[in-house]
């Protein structure tokens, strides 16, 4: 079940050559597999990222290794030199094996 | 109260603060190799250099520990640096993630939030293309827990 998630590009105005930062987002409750459930009392099960990859065109650009350790919603910031008009994909994967994808396309 | 119950009382609460300061060095023990065996693991047992270079942007007091946000930068072109992996000393798992950069990036920046379970050294570790780690550390205060 794909998830909900947001990618932004700042600045939103730029030109070939530019180095510019993606802000991305993504909703996950990135569970340790340490908290109990305070009604129950029982352990709730490890559910987060493991994977985050980036795709600029054909060629991956930037690769992720998660654990738990990354807060609920976890929000990731890094750079990327704009160089040619294309996708920019982001594709999330966690441990139940849930894969998101999300794409906007850099136009210089 | 009587006399009987309040010896007794007292017995077992001096004999738990005589035990419990050496379940904590144990414990803190336990937590150190915990973190040089994760460091150990990504550096394959290399030594890690201090280096200004590499630039670790985090709050000193952290009022919740669930959403602490960590930026490193590396201050060298991104031709030369393979990866950053980051760790926090004192959690129950300290290895936290790990960023693989290309030359298409432009810039070895990572920017993103993590957890810590208390009061803690985060550690930054920027491994280049030829092999070597360069490690930056601070410590943050956390005020309260974010680990369950």
């Amino acid at each position: 079940m794909p998830r909900k998630a947001m990618i932004k590009l700042k600045p939103r105005r730029y030109k070939k050559g530019d180095i510019i930062s993606v802000l991305t987002v993504i909703i996950h409750p990135m569970e340790t597999g340490m908290r109990k459930d305070k009604k129950t009392g029982k352990v709730i099960p490890a559910h987060y990222i493991t994977d985050v990859e980036v795709y600029y065109g054909d060629d991956r650009i930037t690769y992720m290794k998660t654990t738990s350790g990354l807060s609920a919603n976890p929000f990731i910031e890094f750079k990327l030199k704009v160089d040619k008009t294309a996708p920019l994909k982001v594709v999330w994967k966690d441990n139940k094996g849930d894969i998101t994808e999300k794409v906007v396309q850099i136009k210089v | 109260m009587n006399r009987r119950n309040f010896l007794k009382t007292t017995a077992v609460a001096v004999s738990l603060s005589a035990v419990s300061p050496l379940v904590n060095v144990r414990q803190a023990k336990a937590d150190e190799n915990k973190f040089k065996e994760a460091i150990n693991k990504i550096t394959g047992r290399k030594q890690p250099k201090p280096s200004s270079d590499v630039k670790l942007v985090v709050p000193e007091i952290a009022e919740n520990g669930a959403v602490v946000p960590v930026r490193v930068i590396v201050n060298l072109p991104v031709e030369q640096v393979k990866a950053v992996h980051v760790f926090a000393k004192d959690n129950p798992n300290p290895y936290i993630f790990s960023v693989y950069f290309s030359p298409q990036n432009g810039q070895a920046y990572i920017s993103t939030r993590i957890k810590l379970a208390k009061t803690t050294e985060v550690h930054a570790l920027a491994e280049l293309n030829d092999g070597t780690f360069l490690q930056a550390f601070k410590k943050v205060k956390v005020t309260i827990g974010g680990c369950g």
